[in-house]
């Protein structure tokens, strides 16, 4: 019989987790709960004495100063009980945290079947709730049912000497582990078996699949190992390196492009080869401190002599959708695991992130599986607490609101690790697998958890959509896997070391078999959460925080010994061979046995129809729009707007500061509130060097011109960067591309052929922008469903899909941070000028959203124009001429300066005459035109000469001053005073829509 | 004594250990990051080390309230060498997590020099969230806190979820009258923040930031002083490098009120 303690804080203690759930209850449903109590408890299904139970009751689950426990249902008075525990089989990180302390307490082992498990119980206090009421809190805020079960009791249910009873969530699955063979006959029946398994396949992939198990010499090597037809381990294995998220098809595919406007056609052969890889490899050569692109988990370049740094980035879309939190925790620590997993292995030192989500306030028919609102919560949580646990500072990111994003959300996850240069002689960005190496897995044990995570990635969610790939990621054992890593890598014990995410051991064995050209696997070894797994789930499982490494078996012990130290389950699963051949066995019966070269030989490229129309075709126009009156009201709104407005509330809840190198913080200036234009941190403690980072993501340009969105979205990432001080001479780039479905088809995807010619256009912008820059391309991923079919009022289903959207990020080497600028106004009688000009190009801008307009004039990127002006800025920057800078984004000048005066806490005095512009003569576009390539800086009047001297023959003016007074003042081109307020009124505003969150 | 040895504890989830050995370092000390398996197993010796720090971090994923299960797993193991450790004059500092767990182990607050009594305990924050920001601190100019020697006020960040300090008020009364308070959450002019959000972040009781025992050899608190390692972490840094420019006077960075902080511990073990 199982024992559950309950625990709760002492009755006259605040219940902080209570009070934020009766707080968000009124909030967001309008139902008044009076008072919330939160209880835990903690099921303990293992055969423990009387004595034990106490004492871990006192050591380890009850505070004495702050809390009560009992073995039997505590009384806490309340109206109603909402009991939530998670389904059986899901990561419960609280549960295997308490079973390593109570063995380590009691000295005692627990058996197979024995563990604990963790869950909660609210007590509920409110007048007049009705069961409706409650099952709303708990479907909708306290818990998700995928993932959790929960039970609800009005006061009359609630038997106190009972509970809740005990419920032990373990998985049971009483099944024999069994392999399948499947008839390769016809192309028709392995199509069936591949809807059946949900294994994805493309139908023209599978002539290509059939062909390999129907040639002779395939059949009779197969034989020799008591094989025939293939096994579901194998057609797996090939579902998992065919999926597109693995194998990057679409982006591989061949684009039959075609400009409606002009006849103009163009076959473009792979985006990826033709836009990203030459491009990169090219610069590459240019630039020595590119040190690894385009082959390894993430793109390393060169922080100093002794160091290289490592970036990459990644998104957890479709997970999230289902369940945020765990999606995005398993999205975020999921990402480290690649810096962890490149070269020999780097150490974690930054992340951020993107979110991408349906209007906060949404109060539209149509139903997404979450609210945005509950949504964008449970993906912040979720990021907090991988990323606050893995001890990494969480120093950047953004949050957009649009509807496209109804139908799937967007989380963007990026990574950067820091390397020596050398490891014991070697380099460290190097790696590889060689004959006789063992093949190890180290971290969590796998279960049935994430089958299938990547083939469902690359398929539109509907409601069908397995929920099994939703996991829970755990940061603190991948922590100590991490340290325990490093430690290898430092003494030379590391040959290969990659991460098990997508596809699991299928893709990670799979990848570094390719070195030494085979392996031979034993799945048997592979320790499994609980019993019952088929041998094809435990190859793709996608089970989380779990590495593959190889080790030469002379450095056997050694691992082992430090892998005891940091408490890190390792395994030995098999070997690397040059046998040319993938070879998995299960108890020494052979259940793959296929070529490694299998995945190169020759599967049909995918195709696309790409049409483009544009937008003048589209019938997109500028708005008929006269010049407004009131713009002090019509700022202060702008600057009220979700995508504008403050956001601290997410930024204070990650951990930026900790491994003490922070610089340039995510929130700057006198109220430490104002968005900084990027962040800086100094990875190597002792090194005055320091590593810039930013990212841009500008979706709504897209309703225009997929091209100019890559272009505005990569020229922001990089003014983001020159604003902070970096140089253009060492500017890295990652590509995150979220598209919706680009295959046209006549129902199901009429717009395919657009959508397809937009990604072309993208992609080509990326190309053209980073050569011009001169920044290759370290790393990039794509996510190619972005759509999403949502249930209407009527019982109908409306397929929505996203903007076609592209997060940039960009990385640059400061070499003396105490260099760095920030954007916030410094002092007064600062002079302010404006670099770069100002365009009629309000087309996509926030100014038209506001008013429900789209418009046409998107903002262009022009960079023989804006390099020279970035160059003169760095360059004036590193001289230490530049009080404040800050580059213009969202917006447009006139948001903008309210940063730079909310930033210092200081007035100042504009006139909209002195702005460079070119074909402008209003004041609404000169105040919210989005051009790109310009900037505000702020100097000392003292260094007026010696600056603009910097800007010699380049668009730079003075456009106005700081002053003490705490007045917000701009004049219009008819020099009357057009914006008049106060910096507070402007902060006021700014903080509307989310400042009582914290 | 020719050096001054600094154990700074590693593993389980602990986070903070390259930043605060590295400030150790800056203080003139020299510092070891030693996994706490280490130290169960003897291949690290407590006896070779003057200085022991707990740090920040997330302990066994503080899954059973934060530094509880730290505290039980080195009493279990290493309790007795702990109290050892502390008799013979030696001294341990605890930050964030490594604070959390001082007081679930019961060295702090120590009243009577009982080691082993939980008496104080910090719980979640009153605002209901982890919380990154920087605090302004008034130092108890009478406590015997050797850390704080010389020092009056200080900035560091706090980054915690679980840092609202509260103990029954018999417990309060007593570290109020041995000037065990060490620092509390102030406003920005320095005086007492009084409970104030967001200048007491969490709700502590008498905007406890950190305590010692009553030797003042034992200290722990909630804000990272190991994250004010160069004059650059701090916040206003962009803004005071301008303003004493144009003053003609360039910034001299000098030692971080952080880094005085452990250079206080590192003079204090090398005159004792």
């Amino acid at each position: 019989m199982p024992a559950r303690l309950e625990i709760a804080l002492k009755d006259h203690l605040f219940d902080a987790e209570g009070e934020g759930i009766r707080q968000k209850a009124k909030y967001y449903f309008g139902i008044e709960l009076s008072r919330v109590r939160c209880l835990h408890v903690v099921t303990i299904d293992a055969k423990l004495t009387f004595e034990q139970l106490v004492t871990i009751q006192k050591e380890i689950f009850t505070n004495p100063v702050t809390q009560l426990s009992s073995f039997d249902p505590l009384d806490v008075k309340c109206d109603w009980t909402i009991w939530v525990g998670y389904r059986p089989g899901v990561r419960d990180n609280p549960g295997s945290t308490a079973v390593e302390a109570v063995e380590d307490l009691l000295g005692i082992t627990f058996g197979p079947n024995e563990a604990i498990y963790t869950s909660k119980r609210y007590c509920m206090e409110g007048k007049d709730l009705t069961s409706e009421d409650l099952e709303k809190i708990a479907a909708e805020l306290l818990a998700n049912d995928i993932i959790q079960q929960w039970k609800i009791y009005s006061a009359e249910q609630w038997n106190p000497s009972n509970g809740v009873g005990y419920i032990v969530p373990k998985v049971r699955l009483d099944h024999t582990p069994t392999l399948t063979t499947i008839p390769v006959d016809r192309d028709q029946s392995l199509q069936t078996v591949s809807n059946e398994r949900n294994l994805a396949l493309n139908p023209n992939d599978i002539p290509t699949i059939r062909a390999y198990f129907t040639d002779q010499n395939v059949q009779s090597s197969r034989a020799q190992v008591g094989l025939c037809e293939p096994t579901d381990v194998e057609l797996e294995y090939i579902s998992q390196a065919r999926s597109d998220h693995c194998n990057h098809n679409t982006f591989r595919g061949l684009f039959h492009y075609r400009d409606l406007s002009t006849g103009q056609t163009e076959v473009v052969d792979n985006l990826f080869k033709t836009c990203i890889e030459s491009p990169t490899l090219a610069l590459k050569e240019k630039k020595p401190w590119v040190i690894s692109v385009l082959w390894d988990n993430a793109g390393a370049g060169r922080f100093n002599s002794d160091y290289h740094y490592v970036i990459t980035g990644e998104t957890h879309n479709s997970p999230s959708n289902m369940e945020a939190y765990g999606g995005a925790i398993t999205g975020i620590v999921g990402v480290y695991r690649d810096p962890l997993g490149t070269g020999k292995g780097a150490r974690l030192v930054m992340g951020s992130y993107g979110y991408c989500v349906g209007p906060w306030e949404y109060e539209g028919e149509l139903k997404p599986r979450l609210h945005p609102r509950r949504l964008l919560e449970g993906v912040i949580e979720g990021v907090r607490d991988g990323g606050n646990k893995s001890g990494i500072p969480t120093t950047f990111g953004q949050v957009l609101f649009h509807p496209g994003y109804l139908g799937k959300c967007l989380v963007f996850v990026i990574a950067v690790g820091i390397m020596p240069s050398q490891i014991k002689g070697e380099p460290a960005a190097l790696k590889r697998t060689s004959v006789g190496d063992l093949v190890i897995m180290c971290g969590g044990r796998v279960g049935k958890d994430g089958i299938h995570g990547v083939t469902a990635a690359s398929e539109t969610f509907s409601e069908h959509t397995p929920a099994g790939h939703v996991q829970i990621g755990d940061p603190y054992t991948q922590k100590k896997m991490h340290d325990f890593l490093l430690e290898a890598r430092d003494e030379g014990l590391i040959r290969f070391i990659t991460d098990n995410g997508g596809g699991g051991l299928s893709s990670s064995v799979g990848e570094s078999a390719r070195f030494s050209n085979g392996c031979e696997i034993e799945l048997e070894k592979v320790p499994l959460k609980y019993d019952g797994l088929d041998q094809w789930e435990i190859w793709v499982s996608e089970s989380q925080e779990r590495m593959t490494v190889a080790i030469g078996p002379q450095d056997l012990e050694r691992f082992f010994d430090l892998s005891q130290k940091h408490a890190v389950e390792s395994t030995v699963i098999g070997r690397y061979t040059d046998s040319g051949k993938l070879h998995i066995t299960y108890n020494g019966k052979t259940c793959a046995y296929m070529d490694m070269d299998f995945l190169k030989s020759g599967f049909p490229q995918w195709e696309f129809e790409a049409e483009w129309q544009p937008p003048e075709r589209r019938g997109l126009f500028e708005p008929v729009l006269n010049t407004p009156h009131d713009y002090t009201s019509l700022l202060k709104d702008l600057l009220s707007r979700p995508n504008t407005c403050s956001t601290e509330w997410i930024t204070r809840q990650y951990d930026h500061e900790v491994q003490g190198g922070s610089v340039i913080k995510p929130l700057v200036g006198v109220k430490r509130n104002v968005t900084s234009d990027a962040v800086v941190i100094r990875p190597v403690l002792n090194s005055p060097k320091g590593l810039a980072f930013s990212q841009a993501l500008l979706p709504t340009y897209s309703a225009i011109d997929a091209f100019h969105m890559a272009s505005c979205s990569i020229d922001e990432a990089i003014r983001r960067l020159v604003a902070v001080g970096s140089n253009l001479d060492h500017i890295g780039g990652v590509d995150n591309f979220c598209w919706p479905n680009i295959q046209y088809h006549p129902t199901d995807n009429p717009d395919g052929k657009f959508k397809a010619a937009q990604l072309v256009r993208a992609c080509w912008a990326l190309r053209d922008i980073c050569q011009a820059y001169e920044i290759p391309l370290l790393s990039g991923k794509d996510s190619m469903y972005v759509d999403g079919y949502l249930p209407g009022r009527y019982g109908e289903t409306h397929k929505v899909s996203a903007l076609e959207t592209l997060q940039f990020s960009a990385i640059s080497v400061i070499d003396d941070i105490t260099r760095c600028v920030t954007l916030d106004s410094k002092l007064p009688g600062d002079l302010i000028f404006v670099l770069g000009t100002t365009r009629n190009e309000l087309g996509g801008s926030e100014y038209y959203a506001h008013f429900g307009y789209i418009g046409r004039n998107v903002p262009r990127v022009l960079p023989e124009q804006f390099i020279v002006v970035y160059r003169a800025l760095s360059d004036a920057i590193a001289r230490e001429l530049v009080a404040s800078a800050h580059g213009m984004y969202r917006g447009g000048l006139g948001v903008h300066l309210a940063m730079v005066a909310m930033g210092g806490n200081l007035g100042m005095e504009v006139d909209l005459g002195q702005v460079p512009v070119e074909n402008v003569d209003r004041d609404d576009t000169i105040l919210f035109s989005e051009s790109a390539g310009r900037f505000i800086v702020t100097v000392d009047p003292a260094n007026r000469q010696v600056f603009e001297s910097c800007f010699k023959g380049l668009t730079c003016a003075c456009i106005g001053k700081i002053i003490a007074e705490p007045d917000f003042m701009i004049r219009g081109l008819d020099d009357t005073p057009v914006v008049d307020t106060s910096v507070q009124d402007l902060r006021t505003a700014w903080e509307k829509p989310f400042g009582d969150l914290i | 004594m020719n050096g001054v040895n600094v154990l700074v504890l590693t593993g389980y989830g602990l986070n903070c250990d390259h930043e605060t050995a590295y400030a150790f370092e800056l203080a003139g000390a020299h510092a070891s990051r030693v996994h706490i398996n280490s130290l169960v197993d003897g291949t690290a010796k407590l006896e070779d080390f003057q200085i022991m720090v707990f740090i920040g971090g997330f302990s066994w994923g503080d899954d059973h309230g934060a530094g509880v299960i730290q505290a039980v797993h080195m009493k279990t193991h290493i309790g007795d060498e702990m109290l050892e450790f502390v008799e013979s004059g030696n001294l341990v500092l605890g930050i964030c997590n490594g604070f959390q767990t001082l007081v679930n182990l019961g060295l702090l607050p120590g009243l009577d020099r009982h080691y082993q009594k939980r008496s104080a305990a910090l719980t979640f924050n009153d605002c209901g969230n982890f919380r990154n920001q920087w605090v302004k601190l008034k130092v108890n100019p009478e406590s015997p806190c050797i850390f704080t020697r010389g020092i009056e006020e200080a900035e560091f960040p706090v980054r915690h979820g679980e840092g609202k300090f509260y103990a029954e008020s018999v417990t309060l009364d007593r570290l109020l009258k041995n000037n065990q308070i060490v620092i509390q959450y102030a406003l920005p002019n320095g005086s007492p923040a009084g409970g104030r959000f967001p200048y007491n972040p969490n709700g502590s009781i008498h905007d406890i930031a950190g305590i010692c025992d009553a030797s003042g050899r034992v200290f722990g608190l909630m804000p990272h002083p190991e994250a004010y390692n160069h004059w650059t972490n701090h916040p206003d840094w962009t803004r005071r490098k301008e303003i004493a420019k144009r003053q003609g006077s360039p910034l001299d960075p000098g030692a971080t009120v952080g880094i005085r902080m452990f250079k206080n511990a590192v003079d204090f073990i090398r005159q004792r």
